[in-house]
C-alpha cells in the first residue's frame, strides 16, 4: 500500500528538481545544522536546520517520520519553550486531531469496564502540574562508539516542560482495575505507512501508571500541546524516557498479560544488569533484556561548545542536569582533567523531574582550558567516565569534557 | 505544470508536517531504483546516509531484514538482495 504521503514526497521531489520552490525560510534560518561532534559522518552530508509549523528551526534528521533535534542553544533555560521542543515519531501517518470529537477509549482485559474520555472530561478532573524532562531513549545515540543503527541523535533529543493534565490513575479509576492487571498500554493516533507495520503501542507497569505524577497532559507550558508534541493529549511518565510518553493518545488498555508488540520487544530494550537503575519492569523482563525505564543521571553544557574561543579571565560555564526523578544533589566541575573537582552553583529547583540549571565560574588562562562536568543525584549516582555500550545506544551519560581556548 | 503546483499546494495545506520536505540525493549505483521504490514508501531516504558509513554488509543486511521481518515492509526477495548490495557498496563502512 502506497500512501498519499509517499506520493507527495515524489511530487515535491519532482518539483524541486524542476526548479519550482517549496516554501522557504529566511537565510538566517536555513543554516547548516551545527551537529554534535561525534555523530556519524553521514549525518553531516545532508542534515540542515529546517522549520516545522509552529517551531523555530530544528536540526532535521528526517522529515518522514519527523525527527527533529533541538540545537544546544535551545536548551539554555530550565523550561524549554514549545517552539524549541524536539520532535520524534516512529511512524509517518500523523493525523492532525481536533479537540472537538477527540476521545480516549479506555478498557482492556484487565479493566472491569470500558469508558470514553473526552478532552472536556480530562479538564474536569483534578488537574496536576509537573515540570519534567522528556528525553528520547536514543538521545546521544549518534555518539555511541562503535556507532549503532537508529536515529542518530546528538545531544538535543530532549527538553523540559511544565505539563498539566489529569492523573492517569483518575482515568483508570473510571473503569476499575482487576487484581490480575499488570500493565497499562497506550496507543496514539499516529499510524504506519504500510498497514502491516506494527502500530506504535507502549505499556508501563500498573505501579507506574497509578503514581500521582503519571498524567494525561493537555497543556504544555501553559498552552495546549503543539500538534507535533502530542495534541490534544499525551501521556507523561516523569522520570522515564520519552518512549512511554504516548502522543495523541486515543486508547488506554489495562492488561493481564504483557504487551508483546515489536515496540516493547525487541525495541527499547537494555541488557539486564548493565545500568544502575532502580525502576524495573518485571512483567517484560527476560534473562537477557529488560525495557528501558528511568533516565540515568546526566548533564549537558549548554553555554559553550567544545573548541569555543573565550577571553582569558572569568568565564561562566553553565548548563542543565537531570536524572530519573530522584533529584540532582550536586554538579561538580573539573578544570584539570578530573584530578580535582569543585561544586557548581545550582539554579532554581523546579522539582525532582525537572532540568536543574547549574553554572560555574572558571578563570580561563591563555591557551587551552579543559572543563569536565559530572552530576550526582540524591541516590548518590553519578555520570560515567566511559561509555556503557549497548546495542541500541541508550543511556549515554558519559561526562562531557570540553576545551575552551583563550 | 500549474495544475501540478496547485495539487501540491493543496497537499501541503493538508499535510503541514511536510511543509519543509527533505530532498535526499542518494549516490548513483545499481539498485538505487529499488531503494527509492521500496524504502521511500514508508520513510525518508535520510535514514540511509544517517546510518553511514559505519554499517558493514552484515549490518545493512540486518537493517533490511528488520524492515521486512519486524516492520513488515512488503519488499520481495529479489529487490531486497539488490537493496542490500546497493547499501553495502555505497553506504557501507
Amino acid at each position: 500500500m502506497i500512501t498519499r504521503r509517499h506520493l507527495l514526497g515524489t511530487a515535491s521531489a519532482a518539483l524541486a528538481a524542476s526548479g519550482v520552490g517549496l516554501p522557504k525560510f529566511s537565510e538566517a534560518e536555513a543554516a547548516i545544522a551545527e551537529l554534535t561532534p561525534g555523530v556519524p559522518e553521514g549525518v553531516g552530508s545532508y542534515a540542515t536546520m529546517a522549520k516545522l509549523p509552529g517551531k523555530k528551526p530544528l536540526i532535521q534528521l528526517s522529515d518522514r517520520p519527523p525527527n527533529y533535534e533541538a540545537p544546544l542553544e535551545y536548551l539554555r533555560t530550565p523550561i524549554t519553550p514549545n517552539d524549541q521542543f524536539y520532535v520524534r515519531y516512529h511512524l509517518s501517518d500523523i493525523p492532525e486531531l481536533k479537540a472537538e470529537g477527540y476521545k480516549i477509549a479506555v478498557g482492556g482485559d484487565g479493566a472491569n469496564a470500558t469508558a470514553e474520555i473526552t478532552l472536556d472530561d480530562l479538564k474536569k478532573m483534578p488537574a496536576v502540574e509537573v515540570v519534567a524532562v522528556n528525553q528520547c531513549s536514543g538521545s546521544r545515540r549518534g555518539l555511541s562508539k562503535p556507532h549503532v543503527q537508529g536515529v542518530e541523535w546528538g545531544y538535543g533529543a530532549m527538553g523540559c516542560a511544565r505539563w498539566k493534565g489529569a492523573k492517569l490513575k483518575d482515568v483508570l479509576d473510571k473503569v476499575g482495575l482487576k487484581k490480575e492487571a499488570i500493565e497499562v498500554s497506550f496507543n496514539g493516533a499516529d499510524g504506519p505507512a504500510v498497514a502491516a507495520t506494527p502500530d506504535f503501542i507502549k505499556s508501563i507497569p500498573v505501579w507506574k501508571a497509578i503514581e500521582e505524577s503519571t498524567i494525561i497532559a493537555y497543556e504544555m507550558n501553559g498552552v495546549p500541546l503543539p500538534h507535533l508534541n502530542g495534541f490534544p493529549a499525551r501521556i507523561i511518565v516523569p522520570g522515564w524516557t520519552g518512549t512511554y510518553w504516548m502522543k495523541h493518545v486515543i486508547a488506554i488498555n489495562v492488561l493481564t498479560k504483557p504487551e508483546a508488540n515489536f515496540w516493547m520487544n525487541p525495541a527499547y530494550r537494555i541488557p539486564v544488569g548493565k545500568f544502575p537503575l532502580r525502576d524495573r519492569f518485571l512483567s517484560q523482563e527476560n534473562a537477557a533484556s529488560t525495557p528501558i525505564t528511568e533516565m540515568v543521571v546526566n548533564s549537558l553544557i549548554t553555554s559553550h561548545r567544545n573548541g569555543d574561543k573565550v577571553k582569558a579571565g572569568k568565564v561562566t560555564v553553565s548548563g542543565m542536569a537531570w536524572d530519573g526523578g530522584y533529584g540532582i544533589s550536586s554538579v561538580q566541575v573539573s578544570t584539570d582533567g578530573g584530578k580535582s573537582w569543585s561544586a557548581a552553583k545550582l539554579g532554581e529547583d523546579l522539582g525532582r523531574f525537572a532540568f536543574r540549571p547549574w553554572s560555574f565560574d572558571l578563570s580561563a588562562k591563555k591557551g587551552k582550558n579543559s572543563v569536565m562536568v559530572n552530576a550526582t543525584n540524591k541516590l548518590g549516582q553519578s555520570q560515567t567516565a566511559e561509555l556503557i555500550f549497548n546495542p541500541a545506544g541508550y543511556h549515554n551519560n558519559v561526562m562531557q569534557n570540553i576545551t575552551l581556548t583563550a | 505544470m500549474q495544475k501540478f503546483v496547485i495539487a501540491l499546494v493543496v497537499a501541503l495545506i493538508a499535510s503541514p508536517v511536510l511543509a519543509d520536505e527533505q530532498v535526499i540525493k542518494l549516490k548513483q549505483g545499481a539498485g538505487l531504483d529499488k531503494v527509492e521504490a521500496n524504502c521511500a514508501a514508508c520513510h525518508s531516504l535520510a535514514y540511509i546516509p544517517m546510518n553511514s558509513p559505519f554499517l558493514n554488509a552484515a549490518g545493512w543486511d540486518a537493517a533490511v531484514n528488520k524492515m521486512i521481518n519486524a516492520l513488515k515492509a512488503p519488499i520481495d526477495a529479489a529487490d531486497a538482495k539488490m537493496i542490500k548490495e546497493y547499501l553495502a557498496k555505497n553506504y557501507g563502512g
